[in-house]
């Protein structure tokens, strides 16, 4: 008993030739058919080629299309070919001519010849099946598809809405329940002619015969009428991209695909020849009774077909550039916006750094120039500290920053004075921590030097600056995680608001803060934001300071850290 | 632009024609150049490797002896001329007609001698697998980022030799400082950055020059390249990444323009006046106060693969595996 090979074969004809001599010559009776479209001069020449093997035979030539009952048809002739001329053979496995054994044939007859009823064959119902492309599935088998989807684009589609529209439903013959799968199978002489001898074929056929993508339906659909015992599973190794087309091997995939141990692959590219030179020589043939495990190349294919859909978050690049809101990640990795901050505290960029471990920059968006962690000239990835070059294109800038700095996390400090560009483009970004306490850049202006008019005139404008940021935060569609205390409530009590910012970053672990940042001198503050309200400006977000009473208490507390429970 | 094409076909001579030997499957290099004589071995070298078939070249009036080397090869069909080179749109139209008369139906590549093509698994798979997948994929046009590459130190310090590998010398480059935009008119992405932008453009941000390109197009009569191989004509064929977060295949063009060569070549340029932008780019290197610029810095990244490039988002399998 043994196998035998039926290859519908129409490119590549001195591989496929290759690959028939190797089956024939280690045992398997081969019959090929060969696609009408392939010129006469070719086969011909095929055919002469591969004429020396006395177990192989050519049948019968149809003119095959992808989609349509022809390559269904092809396949009938070439078994019913095979069934009659090679009396010993017990399994036909269907094979293309681009597929590849990848164990010694003698293994797969071992295999078959110890599963002597089993057919192997994926076969599975509609609704189970998640894996059809461009959305026919259970309509291929109930509406008609008289036009080819490969020439005739327009007509198949409009054809397809028509009956949509119409409500049409074709009538599945009675007995039969639409199944779909790969249309690479091993089925057992019994199986097999039963399916091609069965005195309803002709009614079957007439169905099938409309039905779109039938090779992927009728022996799927028939195995499940006559077959005693269907392993729902094909033998041949064969992975198909999100398009539906299948995943291609090349030389360089050969570990990979000696260690799945499965027992044909398609497709391998043609010009792959260390393949064909490697598995296509029986020398290698270790006896594995090993079972066939795709595993790892299912893991390398799903891999590559995520990355088509779903791409790398966070990164933006010539072949990758969603449209808004498309992006799956706005940026690639958490990071940290403080507002104000660094204008109540003196050294807390430095204290930030120590407590989280975390990269943390001045003003990444100051006019001047980019104020990278200790004032580098180049950062990361090469990035420029030149402003202009940011404000060319401030998006780019920080995604640019966010990729090139993955697994270290980053902080940087914004106010009113920098470039507002970037602030709608953080506040939708899941991956922005945003705390802002708000009116403190007033503290800049308070221990300033400048005359008051001038004071007057930048705190009015930076205030409405804030306010506008304030509003962008706060729009509904923001994203980011924020956090808003007014300068008041924050000086009240510093330590809780900054414990949770602190906790949140987590880069290690929980834990108490022992050490709080060292609060600039307030003293007169009050008395700063009164003089300002003299002068007909209202500094609202700053919260309410008592204009001198509490004069000395704030950095009193201050001063010494303490611990908070 | 096509009518331009057959126009400026006429400024073209013929020097050796061997297209007749172009079979159908064949992948063909179109490339224009002058005076680069010292680049054109290694080059060859490169893309027959990959699995170039056949290279047509258009000879800007050189005189250091390169069109003569190319006459000898045997997979080379070259004409030249002694026109602008501006005029012609930096070599556009006469390439649009070679392209047209003998690219038709073929996947085309269309490069200058200092750019080379890196693509995913190019280490192990030729130019024709990877056209092969596309022509299965239906994908008629691959995008290839050009990636400036520069040496540790002054460009000038190591002389470059014919024949060897430019990346010996130009190993570096940036890795993650690019800008990009959408450029609503062709729909290609503009995009901007490198070294170059850094070192030249710090102050002019906008006339830093474009880095996408699209080199590999299985070409028909009816495409043209529209601005340099940044942008073709019909616009479909500029939309090679993908819009709803996922990614496409692409590769990029590594760029040995910074080599010890580039000084000399720069002070030619700008006194031929025949580049982009009224030589708005070599006016900014000639300008720079060191005639031998150094782009290096500590956070250049010194090139190892293309699986690097691929790693820092520079480049992508997309769903090639």
């Amino acid at each position: 008993m043994t196998v035998g090979i039926v290859m519908l074969v129409h490119t590549a004809l001195d591989r496929a030739a290759e690959v028939a001599r190797h089956w024939a010559s280690n045992g398997c009776p081969v019959v090929i058919h060969a696609d009408k479209r392939v010129s006469r001069p070719d086969y011909t020449a095929f055919v002469e080629e591969l004429s020396d093997l006395p177990n192989l035979k050519f049948s019968k030539r149809h003119r095959c299309e992808w989609g349509t009952w022809s390559i269904v048809g092809a396949a009938q002739t070439a078994c019913e070919l095979m069934l009659s001329s090679f009396e010993d053979v017990r399994h036909v496995y269907l094979a293309s001519g681009s597929c590849m054994p990848l164990r010694p044939v003698s293994e797969l007859v071992d295999y078959l010849a110890a599963r002597p009823r089993v057919d192997f064959i994926e076969s599975a119902t509609t609704q189970d099946v998640p894996w059809t492309v461009g959305g026919l599935d259970s309509e291929r088998f109930t509406l008609r598809f008289p036009f080819s989807w490969k020439r005739n684009r327009y007509l198949f589609d409009r054809y397809v809405r028509m009956q949509r529209r119409l409500g049409y439903k074709r009538r599945v013959p009675l007995g039969l329940v639409p199944h779909m799968g790969s249309q690479w199978w091993c089925l057992t002489r019994q199986t097999l002619s039963a399916i091609l001898e069965s005195p309803d074929r002709k009614i079957y056929e007439r169905y099938f015969r409309r039905v779109w993508i039938p090779d992927e339906s009728y022996f799927q659909t028939l195995a499940r009428l006559y077959s005693v015992s269907i392993e729902s599973r094909s033998l041949t190794l064969s992975k198909f991209d999100f398009q539906g087309k299948p995943h291609i091997f090349y030389d360089d995939h050969l570990q990979l695909l000696r260690r799945s141990d499965c027992f044909v692959a398609r497709k391998i590219w043609p010009r792959a020849n260390r393949l064909y030179a490697t598995f296509l020589t029986d020398s290698l043939a270790v006896q594995r009774r090993a079972e066939p495990n795709p595993g790892k190349i299912d893991r390398i294919f799903a891999k590559a077909v995520d990355r088509r859909t779903r791409g790398r978050p966070g990164l933006y690049m010539q072949s990758r550039f969603p449209n808004y809101g498309r992006e799956n990640g706005v940026t690639s990795a958490p990071y940290s916006v403080f507002a104000g901050f660094s204008d109540l505290f003196d050294g807390f960029e430095t204290w930030l750094a120590k407590t989280t471990g975390s990269k943390v920059h001045g003003h990444l968006f100051a006019p001047q120039e980019v104020e990278f962690s200790g004032k580098q000239e180049i950062y990361l990835g090469c990035l420029s500290n030149s402003a202009a070059l940011r404000d060319y294109n401030p998006y780019s800038f920080l995604n640019n920053l966010i990729w090139n700095t993955r697994g270290e996390r980053q902080c940087l400090q914004f106010g009113p004075a920098d470039n507002q560009k970037i602030t709608s483009h953080i506040a939708r970004d899941p991956n922005a921590q945003i705390s802002v306490v708000t009116g403190a850049w007033s503290v800049r202006l308070f221990h300033s030097n400048s005359n008051f008019s001038d004071i007057r005139k930048s705190a009015a404008q930076l205030q409405k600056i804030e306010s506008e940021f304030l509003d962008v935060l706060r729009a509904p569609a923001t994203k980011a995680r924020v956090r808003i205390w007014t300068m008041a409530e924050f000086v009240e009590s510093p330590m809780e608001p900054l414990q949770s910012i602190i906790d949140e970053i987590g880069q290690r672990g929980p834990r108490r803060l022992t050490e709080a940042p060292k609060m600039v001198d307030l003293s007169g503050f009050g008395q700063f934001l009164q003089n300002l309200k003299n002068q007909g400006m209202h500094p609202h977000l700053m919260g309410d300071f008592p204009a001198e009473s509490q004069k000395h208490q704030t950095p009193q507390v201050l001063s010494k850290p303490y611990l908070v429970k | 632009m096509r009518a331009r094409a057959l126009f400026k076909r006429r400024e073209l001579r013929s020097v050796v024609d061997r297209t007749k030997s172009i079979k159908a499957n064949d992948i063909l290099c179109f490339s224009t150049f002058r005076n680069e004589g010292v680049r054109l071995p290694f080059f060859m070298k490169y893309y027959r490797d990959l699995g170039v078939d056949h290279f047509l070249f258009v000879d800007n009036d050189s005189d250091d002896g390169g069109r003569e080397f190319l006459a000898g090869q045997r997979d080379v069909s070259l004409w030249t001329t002694r026109d602008s080179y501006k005029k012609s749109r930096f070599g556009v139209d006469w390439l649009n007609w070679l392209q047209r008369r003998y690219g038709h139906g073929r996947w085309t590549l269309v490069v200058d001698v200092d750019e080379f093509l890196v693509y995913p698994f190019c280490d192990t798979r030729s130019l024709h697998a990877l056209t092969d997948w596309l022509d299965t994929s239906s994908v008629k046009s691959f995008g290839a980022m050009l990636l400036d590459m520069y040496p540790k130190g002054p460009i000038n310090a190591v002389p470059y030799a014919a024949g060897q590998d430019p990346f010996e010398i130009a190993s570096w480059f940036d890795s993650g400082n690019y800008t990009i935009q959408k450029n609503h008119d062709y729909g290609n992405l503009w995009i901007q950055g490198g070294p170059r932008a850094r070192m030249f453009f710090a102050d002019k941000p906008e006339r830093a020059p474009a880095l996408n390109k699209v080199p590999l197009v299985k070409w028909d009569r009816s495409y043209t390249y529209a601005s340099s191989t940044h942008s073709l004509l019909p616009r479909g064929l500029n939309l090679v990444y993908d819009e709803w977060g996922g990614e496409k295949a692409s590769g990029c063009l590594m760029h040995a323009k910074f080599l010890d060569t580039f000084t000399s070549k720069a002070a030619e340029e700008l006194s031929r006046k025949q580049h982009y932008a009224n030589s708005h780019e070599y006016k900014a290197y000639y300008s720079s106060q060191n005639k031998s610029p150094d782009f290096w810095c500590k956070w250049s990244e010194k090139h190892i693969n293309w699986r690097q490039l691929e790693i820092l988002g520079l480049m992508s399998k997309g769903n090639w595996a």
